[in-house]
């Protein structure tokens, strides 16, 4: 038994052996080594929820992230330098991120890191980063993940508590104060149902009644039934998976006949073409991104959300989401830097991100500061609506 | 002699151990070191539920559930601050014999919580005591009963700690101290002391394969193959089939409650995700291919597969490999990849209970045989 | 709660009551001959809806179910003759370890397949809007296609047991194997016939359903659990009892809704689970031999 235990270990530490990298080569002179600098590529690692539950975010971030890094090597790289995007899986797993951050910075060593797609994921990597000095452009949205702020890690969605207040004063405008809340279990619910019940207050909106529930769940009627009983004005739903479209036709369906305010989880059109009818006249916060079209020439944004959407769905065959665009505006960010920084050296190049001013992505324009490391407010969401089964532009009513 | 020959394969593992590193250092790759670390912490649930489901032969489909529990424990009695409370007599005293610590977080914050070994006790009694309290009834219900409610367990610890603001929600609990073991040693996921924690890990588990080797060698290890053989022959002999399969039971859940609490230092963090179902049918998958009644195939199993697992070796097909791996094994070698030479022994513990069984079914006098357990 | 909220919430619970009673009727079939409960069932559900949902798209919607059911059906049949049949003389927890596996595969097949996004069949009649006003409150019409549907399904799956050759075959075979075979019944066809059975029943159960729930990849084994955990609540075996206990569950877990947190809801179901097997596990309306199950 010892003999057929140790053929098998054996077998492992050969494998293991095989698979190793290269070992480093000897030190060259600077001139060598500046000739080569021109010429390596710089390494990118990306953690993106390909597979699992945060399928819907992770898939269309690895496709903008592959289809971007394509078109800009295409195009000659940074200053001549290639960029070599490593994308891992991490199957929606906290404890999957930690192991692919920990091969990425301490094996590839990668220059900054896209993702992950989730706050869990974020949070279970952020301290790795930080004391990895790898510069960390999250996908996620939690607020936790800039605050503390840790100088390495940066996010690129927009803010939660910018969209509760977009959303709160479109209410005030509309005179509706009494509302109901329903979140999902998932991280994104459950910090959206948080920034909701913090700035209700100063909004002058009462919460009359709030609900979770399971990310899963494929009825929610009851719970609807138990919010039309409080006799509210409005009902938010804040989440990003496809129980948002269940919480509209529920709505509908048990005749709850109000407003229906959705998070910027709903900016993805499957979303709307699953809610069929009872998805119009949604309201929510989101990046210009859905709305492009209609953008006026004049609005600085327009160029470059109309050149993401239409190489997107030209390459991948659907519907560009505002997930994707998280992605980009993160690479977008990074590839600013480092030619801003004029090299790849972490450093410098997180020195550079913390001075971007007026960057333009999907999500919005970005400006960021050491003490600002999303570089986003109200101004990147435009509330958006929906008018016979496409986005458009929330108009208010006089 | 029996005794020393059973231990050579611990002695051989350790030397395996050294060697590996040796190679690792020698080819500039000790980063490896960090998987490797991860899935022996994993590979203690997977020793565990060896015992449980090939010597006792209880399914269990809910055990990612006491790995959660002595996670989320630690977790969460590490990281609480109790600086609002720092005056109080209780704390103050707790303080004053180490098992209160203030220590300063990544961010310079003053945490006041409790110590990791006090974390680590908590999470011990906590997991055997619920395991004790699941087990009684559960105990009882035969086959694929007992593995339903298993996963019903698996799933109620899930819910909690996806539902309960205590535990962080869908986020988990991070910012998780390191887990000083003594000056100079501790449990800690930091570079600098990736080979320090790479011979922790495998010392602990280790620990526990002479603890599981032992007990399997013991009366309760002969005891526990005579349930798995033949249950009704085992009883009609005397033996207290329940008590040792509750035992088991405890015993596996401690196994994977200490995974849980090391691996959560290691990574400083811990989220729901480990207490999914898919994680508890990934174990099960583990012990399957390593061979049911096999330990050292379940920890070379446990380690190699969660290895490759968390490389992101299977890309976007992790789960489906684990999937296959349970059809194939189910189908194909129902008694694992990795053979126990010592089959024969297991085989003759069975037959001989079964005789025994015959003899007294027909009447005859046998020699008397006191319940030995 | 007033009147029309409590008719409310009994129609919300019989909604979902009648998802979780048509998977659970699935789960009887198989284990009526094989005394296995096939963790796969779910994913019946996904891939009947996920293949009417592609088919849809070419040909009318009936055209598109029908055409799911049969693929599915066959695909159930094909299951068990690669998997199942193999391991002929396992123990039944050998086999259910293996559904567990095949219920992974499939749902990992159908991610590769189909992708992550989230779609839907549309309602048979009426829209996402429509509804229905029953005393007061409000249902949409497709719950009474399901509850239609389910009926249809027990009445036919009872007729086939009770008055058809191949039904009492069947019968005979999960009452005792070994006496069938004696009897001249091809006991391993039994066996396929059933796996057929319940996989087209299952893609039938998911395309009624989709509008409802939508459907994803990955929503097979939530919907499994349920199903298979309201199959033990009524008695394995009995279809008619899957029904009543499926509603039941669906109204318990409605009116937990109405006064607890609905974060509760998920946590009834595991709760009733763990609640029968510990102290009836033949079901609540089963007429077997409890001692059966268990050991000491």
């Amino acid at each position: 038994m010892g003999k057929r235990l140790a053929v098998v270990l054996s077998i492992l530490i050969v494998g293991l052996v095989l698979g190793a990298p290269q070992s480093p080569k000897r030190e060259k002179s600077p001139k060598q080594k500046a000739k080569q600098a021109a010429a390596t590529p710089i390494k990118v690692g990306a953690i993106f929820a390909v597979t699992g539950g945060a399928s819907n975010l992770g898939a269309p971030e690895q496709k903008t992230a592959m289809m971007f890094v394509e078109k800009l090597n295409s195009a000659g790289g940074i200053n001549g330098q290639k960029i070599t995007l490593i994308v891992k899986d991490s199957g929606s797993k906290p404890e999957n991120a930690i192991s692919l951050t920990k091969q990425l910075i301490d094996e590839e060593k990668v220059l900054a890191i896209i993702g992950p797609s989730t706050s869990g994921e974020t949070m279970a990597i952020k301290n790795i980063c930080q004391e990895g000095k790898t510069i960390l452009l999250s996908c996620a949205a939690a607020e936790d993940i800039v605050n503390p702020i840790a100088s390495w890690v940066l996010k690129t969605p927009q803010k939660d508590s910018d969209a509760v207040r977009r959303i709160y004063q479109t209410m005030k405008d509309m005179g509706i104060t009494k509302i109901g809340v329903v979140t999902s279990n998932d991280g994104f619910g459950v910090a959206g149902g948080a920034q909701l019940a913090k700035l209700a207050g100063e909004h002058g909106i009462t919460i009359a009644i709030s609900e979770v529930y399971d990310k899963q769940a494929t009825d929610l009627t009851d719970v609807l039934t138990k919010i039309k009983g409080q006799d509210v004005k409005a009902v938010v739903n804040w989440s990003i998976v496809p129980a948002q479209s269940l919480v509209a036709k529920n709505m509908k369906q048990i005749g709850l006949d109000v407003p229906l305010f959705q998070s910027h989880g709903f900016g993805n059109i499957k979303y709307v073409q699953a809610g069929g009818e009872a998805a119009n006249g949604t309201i929510f916060p989101c990046g210009r991104l859905l709305v492009a079209e209609s953008l006026p020439g004049s609005n600085p944004q327009k160029k470059v959300l109309m050149s993401y959407k239409q190489d997107y769905e030209k390459r991948y065959k659907e519907d560009a989401s505002t997930f994707g665009g998280h992605a980009y505006d993160a690479l977008l960010i990074l590839t600013e830097a480092i030619k801003k920084a004029g090299s790849a050296d972490p450093a410098k190049v997180r020195d550079a991100i913390e001075n971007l001013k007026g960057v333009v992505g999907t999500g919005g324009i970005f400006s960021f500061s050491p003490q600002d490391h999303n570089g986003l407010n109200q101004d990147a969401f435009e509330m958006l609506t929906v008018k016979n089964g496409k986005f458009a532009i929330y108009e208010k009513k006089k | 002699m029996m005794r020393l020959r059973m231990y050579y394969p611990v002695l051989v593992s350790a030397l395996l151990i050294v060697a590996l590193h040796l190679v690792l250092a020698a080819a500039h790759a000790t980063y490896y070191m960090t998987q490797v670390t991860m899935s022996a912490y994993y590979a203690l649930v997977v020793i565990g539920l060896c015992l449980l489901m090939g010597y006792a032969g209880q399914a269990s489909l809910g055990h990612a559930g006491f790995f959660a529990i002595g996670g989320y424990t630690s977790a969460v009695l590490t990281t609480c601050n109790l600086s609002a409370f720092r005056d109080a007599p209780a704390i103050a005293a707790l303080r004053s014999i180490g098992l209160v610590v203030q220590w300063q977080d990544l961010y310079g914050k003053e945490v006041l919580s409790f110590s990791p070994w006090l974390a680590f006790g908590a999470a011990l009694l906590l997991a055997g005591l619920i395991a004790l309290v699941i087990g009684l009834p559960v105990i009882r219900l035969k086959g694929h009963y007992l593995a339903m409610a298993t996963l019903g367990f698996g799933l109620i610890v899930y819910r909690i700690v996806l539902g309960a603001q205590l535990f962080g929600r869908a986020d988990g609990v991070s910012n998780v101290p390191a887990f000083r073991l003594v000056d100079g040693l501790q449990v800690n996921g930091r570079a600098l002391f990736r080979v320090q924690n790479y011979y922790i890990a495998w010392v602990v588990v280790l620990a526990a394969m002479v603890l599981a080797i032992n007990l399997v060698h013991s009366r309760v290890g002969r005891a526990l193959r005579s349930i798995h053989q033949s249950e009704e022959a085992a009883h009609s002999l005397g033996v207290d089939t329940y008590r040792y399969k509750l035992a088991t039971f405890v015993l596996s859940a401690l196994f994977a409650a200490v995974g849980g609490v090391l691996l959560t230092h290691y990574n400083g963090s811990i989220g729901p995700s480990e207490a999914t179902v898919m994680k508890s049918v990934r174990y099960v998958a583990i012990v399957a291919v390593g061979g049911m009644a096999n330990l050292w195939g379940a920890l070379v199993m446990g380690v190699l597969l969660n290895f490759l697992s968390l490389r992101g070796v299977f890309g976007t097909y992790d789960d489906a490999v684990f999937g296959a791996i349970l059809i194939l094994i189910m189908l194909f070698a129902p008694n694992g990849l990795l053979r126990v030479p010592n089959l024969r022994a297991v085989s003759s513990v069975g037959r001989a209970s079964a005789l025994a069984f015959q003899r007294v079914v027909r009447g005859r006098t046998t020699s008397t045989r006191r319940s030995h357990g | 709660m007033n009147f029309p909220q409590i008719v409310q919430y009994s129609l919300s619970g019989i909604t979902v009551g009648s998802i979780y009673a048509i998977t659970a009727i699935g789960f009887n079939i198989v284990y009526c001959t094989t005394g296995v409960i096939n963790f796969a069932q779910g994913e019946f559900l996904v891939v009947g809806a996920m293949t009417a949902i592609s088919l849809s798209r070419v040909v009318p919607l009936p055209v598109a179910i029908a055409l799911a059911v049969l693929l599915t059906t066959a695909l159930g049949g094909l299951i068990e003759l690669v998997f199942i049949r193999r391991a002929r003389d396992a123990s039944v927890l050998r086999l259910i370890v293996i559904t567990i596996g095949l219920s992974i595969v499939i749902r990992e097949a159908m991610l590769h397949i189909w992708d992550e996004t989230v779609r839907s069949l549309p309602y048979f009649t009426g829209t996402t809007v429509s509804t229905i006003t029953i005393l007061g409150a409000h249902i949409s019409p497709q719950i009474l296609w399901v509850l239609g549907v389910s009926a249809v399904i027990v009445t036919a799956l009872t007729l086939f047991f009770r008055f058809t050759t191949v039904g009492r075959a069947m019968r005979a075979c999960s009452d005792d194997r070994m006496a069938a075979r004696l009897c001249g019944i091809n006991d391993r066809w039994m066996v396929t016939l059933s796996f057929m059975l319940s996989a087209g029943i299952g893609a039938l159960a998911g395309c009624v359903i989709s509008p409802v729930t939508q459907t994803q990849y990955d929503m097979g084994a939530p919907l499994a659990i349920k199903g298979f955990t309201v199959a033990i609540l009524g008695g394995l075996g009995n279809s008619m009892a899957a029904v009543v206990a499926g509603l039941f569950l669906g109204l318990l877990e409605a009116f937990t809704v109405s006064q607890f947190a609905a974060a509760y809801k998920e946590v009834v179901a595991i709760v009733v689970l763990l609640l029968i097997l510990v102290f009836r596990p033949s079901g609540l309306f089963a007429r077997r031999d409890v001692s059966a199950l268990r050991t000491a």
